[in-house]
Formats: structure tokens, C-alpha cells, sequence
């Protein structure tokens, strides 16, 4: 797609591994970027009327996202109907033509995803979310880079929240099973001690009994005062879990309630849960 | 005695020149997987960035020699060294600054920054020849040998000698302090295990708030100490010319490519690897034959598998072999 538009992107087909590695990062490096500005009042997390989209078409129209301190808000949809492009926006991986993102009294709409990290926002990618050759520990230490104080407490309390990342701290992150590499990436957000975590899909690609441990876990965090975003393709599960739901069609909001109204609206069971 | 002699010949004429060249392939072959574990692409200047960082430090020890600062038993070349590095280090830098940076922050293709450092290895080629000339120059003093040939036929009253020279011992001992501390400074200190970050997951380490140009300038000044350090050892060992550095590059990358690249291990392996095949092939083995075996089957010929200016070709054998049928490299690199 952008090899097209960018002529030092082509690689002209070349694939040799020999002279070049593959996999460079796709965002864009902190060179702009604002200030927070001090907005308060509203919800914990307000992402409001946030209309954007990667290149000239806009993928999100008006859409909102709210989340209270301490609650999980989960948003489900159909297939491209813009759930994660949502979430971005609210981390700031995507430019915005209208609307504005709030976080705990400042709004940070202008701010880089770095800086957003340093306000309080932990985000776990839905894939490539760990650094695989280092290990369980190191991937959490390098959760923790921005943290200049004594992180050794938090990593036990991950450690505590995952027992198995304690066992499996001296693996290389990359030889873990995809629930356990779940865990090290949640793990890793967790170590900045956030006040936001946003989860794109955590539970894509692991089994069933691990998908229910993963959103106990998921549960034990938000108890801890941590409130938590979430993208999920297993809607109903997810909003059974859910204090907020959001349903979006086509990048915008369709119905908005609690998990348990959604579950129980024969509308959104209807079109979205299957029956 | 017959053994002993086939030992000490072997020793002398092999083990101890190959060793020392393999410490040389592997401080070269480190910084070029460093490169390309961290900035994704083969740097195909690192043998002119050796060339560049030996010819400083030769200019430093000239400096330091008229002056009459001298380092006592060892090379005046290793008091200049630090000043080398940091030479280099400050152009590797302005490169990175004035060329390479642009291509980093327009994401290209990593194929397209190999091709930049070819262009950046010619321009690097050509103010290195400027400045020192092309000429074969002999920078080594102190003391030369370890143990000295003779002495040791004397003490031992083998027919063999064994020669030690001083700088093979310095290029080991040295290649083994640098090595220890980098794997060090990779896996215990929280730079080190930012560009293992860096170098696993791009975006999820800018994400974590590490600093890429930071990592990238960190990366660019080992190589360049690295460079500059396995350049010295080498023209200490042999004698600097700045086209010899050049060539270097071709066992350089298959110490590399051998061993795995992006893996550090591996760069070490991969130059022990290259050095002792390379030197095993190119060795007259006559005079170890003639000791070892009976008269009736003593070699005639020089028994030589190829003569030594078919060396390279030996880097180049081995290369095709492993990418064709272990293209990971022994320890497992980035999958090339």
C-alpha cells in the first residue's frame, strides 16, 4: 500500500535476508507533537466525536468512547468496522480531523503515543506485543524504561497476577505459548503502572479456557483502580465482563449501554451475537 | 619427537596465525551484525570504517612517537587507539547525521540503506587513501615476539620453532576483554538491553519510551569502536593498507552470515570458523605431513589445497554452503 505512494519504501521485490533484516517498525517517530492541556471535569477517559483515518478517507465518524476509573469498556463490532483504528485514535497512532481524546483532567489529543505512555496509557498491540528473544523479565523491565524510580514491586505484582511469568521469567518471551505471550504483554503495559490499559484483541488465537483466565486476569486488574479499553472479537463474553459496550458499525457508534443491557437488547443480539 | 615437531609446526604455522586472524574476523564480524540486528541492513562500509579508524590511530601513534610517548613493551598504537575510536565514532556519526538518518525517518527499504552504505564505503574508501595514501605502512614497536623462534628451539631442542609474536597475543587477549564487555554491556545494562529491544520489535520499543536515535547512535559508536579495534589488531598483526581493509569485508560478512547474523555469538564463531578454514586451506602441509606420516607415503608436492591468493575464495565457499543449507546461520540468526 504505501510502497507505491513512498519510492524508498520499494524494495523492488528484493527478499535477500542476507544483507537486510525484515520487520522495521511502521510508526512514525516522535518528531511533532503537543502539549496537554488541562481539561477537567468529565469522564476518567473521554474520547469524544473523534472523526480520522489513516490516509484521505475517514474511518472513524464521530465516534465516543467513555471510560470510568476503575471500569472495563469493551468495544465489538462487525469485521472492519473500525474497533481497532478506534482504539489508535485513542492512543494517538492516528491523526484526527475532529474530536478529542481526555484523560484524567487533560486533554491529550496533541500529544505522541510516547508522551501519552508517559500520562498514564498502557497499550498492548494485538500482534507483535512482545520482544520475543528477550526474556519474561526483560520484556517487563523494558515496560518499565520511562519509569526512573524502583520498579521491582510492580513486576511483582505481575508476577502475582501471572504466577506463570514468575516460573518462565528466564525464557525468551518469543518460545511462550500465545495465552502466555499474552500474559508477558500485558505484563509489559502493566509495568508503567497506567491508569488506562487498552487491550487490542487479547484473547485473538488462544484457546477457550485460557480466553476465560485471561478476562478473570483482565477483571483483578480493573479491581485494581486500573481502567481498562478493550477490542474483542468474542462479544459476548466480553461484554459480560463489561461495565461499558460500545457497539460500532462503520466507524461509528450504533448502541452504547452497559454489557449486561447489550447482552439483553434482542436487537444487538440479533445482528451482532448471533441469536 | 617426530610428533612433538608435527605439534609445534602445526601450532606455530596454523593454530596461532589462524586464531589471531579469527579474533580479527570476529571483532569485524560483530560490528556488521550489530548493524544489521539494530539498523537492519548489511553495512558494507565497515571495512572502509576499519581502514578509516586504523589510519587515525596510525596518525595518532606517529604523533605520540615524534613527541616520544611510548607504551613500554606493547604498541604505542594501543595508547592511540581510544583517539582512533573516537575519530571514528565522530565521522560514523556525521554519516548517520547527514545520510543515513533521512532514509531511517523515510522508513525505506532496508535494501535501499545497504546500497547507501555502498556509496558511503567508496566516499569513506577514498578520504581514507587521501589522507594516509595507499602504500603498505608498518605501524608496530614495542616488543616483538612472545616467544621467540629460536629461543624456543634452544630450550626445547626441537627441531621446530615456535614463533609467538606479541601482537597475535594482543589481538586474542584484546578480542576476548572487547567481547566479554560488549555481551556485558548487551545483556546487563539498560542500553544495552534497549537495542535488544530495539532490535526485536521496533514499534513496541518506541511504544515502551525508547529513544530510537539514541539507540541508533549508541549502535553506530560500538561499531565503530569495534571497527576501529579489530582494524588496529589487524594492521599490527600484518601491516595496514587500506585496500587490504577492503577486502576484509568479504570474510568479514561470511564470518557473519556463517555464524548467524543479528547474533553475536555467532559473529564469534562464524570468525573462528572462516580464519581456520581459510588458513587450513591456503597452508603448505608438507612439513606437518613429512613428521607425522611414514616416509613411503610423505607428500612430494607442497600438499597446499589452494594457493593464497585463491584465499577469499575459500569465504566465499563457505558462504554459498551454509546459505544454501543452513541459512540461519549455526547459531540461529534473524533467519536470513
Amino acid at each position: 500500500m504505501s510502497s507505491s505512494r513512498n519510492p524508498y519504501k520499494d524494495d523492488r521485490g528484493n527478499k535477500d535476508r542476507s544483507i537486510t533484516k525484515s520487520g522495521g517498525g511502521e510508526l512514525e517517530y516522535p518528531t511533532k507533537g503537543g502539549k496537554a492541556r488541562p481539561a477537567p471535569g468529565g469522564p476518567f477517559l473521554a474520547a469524544e466525536n473523534m472523526t480520522g483515518g489513516y490516509g484521505a478517507a475517514d474511518i472513524l465518524h464521530d465516534c465516543t468512547l467513555t471510560v470510568e476509573k476503575g471500569q472495563i469498556a469493551v468495544i465489538v463490532g462487525p469485521n472492519g468496522a473500525g474497533k481497532s483504528t478506534a482504539m489508535k485514535a485513542v492512543f494517538g497512532m492516528l491523526n484526527l480531523r475532529g474530536g478529542h481524546v481526555k484523560l484524567d483532567g487533560e486533554d491529550i489529543t496533541a500529544l505522541t503515543p510516547q508522551d501519552r505512555v508517559a500520562k498514564g496509557m498502557g497499550f498492548v498491540p494485538q500482534v507483535n506485543n512482545v520482544f520475543p528473544s528477550m526474556s519474561v523479565e526483560e520484556n517487563l523491565e523494558m515496560g518499565a524504561f520511562i519509569r526512573k524510580d524502583d520498579f521491582r514491586a510492580t513486576m511483582e505484582q505481575v508476577y502475582d497476577l501471572f504466577p506463570i511469568l514468575k516460573d518462565k521469567r528466564r525464557q525468551p518471551a518469543g518460545e511462550l505459548s500465545g495465552g502466555q505471550r499474552q500474559q508477558v504483554a500485558v505484563g509489559r503495559a502493566l509495568m508503567t503502572k497506567p491508569k488506562l490499559l487498552m487491550l487490542d484483541e487479547p484473547t485473538a488465537g488462544v484457546s477457550p479456557i485460557v480466553m476465560d483466565e485471561l478476562f478473570d486476569r483482565i477483571i483483578e486488574v480493573a479491581r485494581t483502580g486500573i481502567s481498562i479499553l478493550m477490542v474483542e472479537q468474542n462479544a459476548r463474553q466480553a461484554l459480560e465482563i463489561a461495565d461499558r459496550g460500545y457497539v460500532l458499525v462503520q466507524g461509528a457508534n450504533k448502541y452504547t449501554d452497559t454489557g449486561e443491557a447489550l447482552l439483553a437488547d434482542p436487537e444487538v443480539r440479533r445482528t451482532f451475537l448471533g441469536g | 619427537m617426530d610428533f612433538l615437531n608435527a605439534i609445534v609446526a602445526l601450532l606455530n604455522f596454523v593454530v596461532i596465525p589462524a586464531t589471531s586472524y579469527g579474533a580479527q574476523l570476529a571483532l569485524g564480524a560483530l560490528g556488521v551484525t550489530l548493524i544489521y540486528g539494530i539498523l537492519r541492513f548489511s553495512n558494507f562500509a565497515h571495512g572502509d570504517t576499519m581502514a578509516f579508524g586504523t589510519a587515525m590511530v596510525i596518525l595518532v601513534t606517529w604523533a605520540f612517537q615524534s613527541v616520544g610517548i611510548h607504551f613500554g613493551p606493547l604498541p604505542t598504537a594501543l595508547l592511540a587507539l581510544p583517539f582512533g575510536i573516537a575519530i571514528t565514532a565522530a565521522l560514523v556519526l556525521a554519516t548517520d547525521k547527514a545520510v543515513y538518518r533521512f532514509y531511517r525517518r523515510q522508513k525505506a527499504a532496508p535494501v535501499i540503506l545497504v546500497i547507501v552504505s555502498m556509496g558511503v564505503m567508496f566516499i569513506m574508501n577514498g578520504v581514507t587513501r587521501f589522507i594516509i595514501g595507499v602504500g603498505e605502512i608498518r605501524f608496530d614497536d614495542g616488543g616483538r615476539f612472545i616467544v621467540n623462534a629460536n629461543e624456543f628451539k634452544k630450550a626445547t631442542g626441537l627441531a621446530e620453532g615456535l614463533a609467538f609474536r606479541s601482537t597475535q597475543g594482543l589481538t586474542i587477549l584484546t578480542a576476548i576483554i572487547v567481547v566479554a564487555a560488549l555481551f556485558w554491556f548487551l545483556n546487563k545494562t539498560r542500553t544495552g538491553k534497549s537495542m535488544r529491544a530495539y532490535s526485536d520489535n521496533e514499534d513496541l520499543a518506541l511504544l515502551s519510551g525508547i529513544n530510537p536515535e539514541r539507540v541508533v547512535a549508541v549502535t553506530w559508536i560500538i561499531a565503530a569502536g569495534l571497527a576501529v579495534i579489530a582494524g588496529t589488531l589487524y594492521g599490527l598483526d600484518k601491516s595496514f593498507k587500506a585496500f587490504n581493509y577492503f577486502q576484509l569485508l568479504l570474510p568479514i560478512f561470511a564470518s557473519a552470515i556463517v555464524g548467524g547474523l543479528g547474533s553475536p555469538l555467532g559473529a564469534i564463531a562464524g570468525g573462528f570458523l572462516i580464519a581456520f578454514t581459510e588458513v587450513g586451506f591456503t597452508y603448505a602441509w608438507k612439513k606437518v605431513a613429512t613428521y607425522v606420516l611414514p616416509d613411503a607415503l610423505a607428500p612430494d608436492g607442497l600438499a597446499q589445497l589452494l594457493s593464497t591468493d585463491y584465499k577469499f575464495a575459500v569465504s566465499f565457499a563457505i558462504l554459498v554452503i551454509v546459505l544454501l543449507f543452513k541459512p540461519t546461520g549455526l547459531f540461529k540468526g534473524k533467519a536470513v
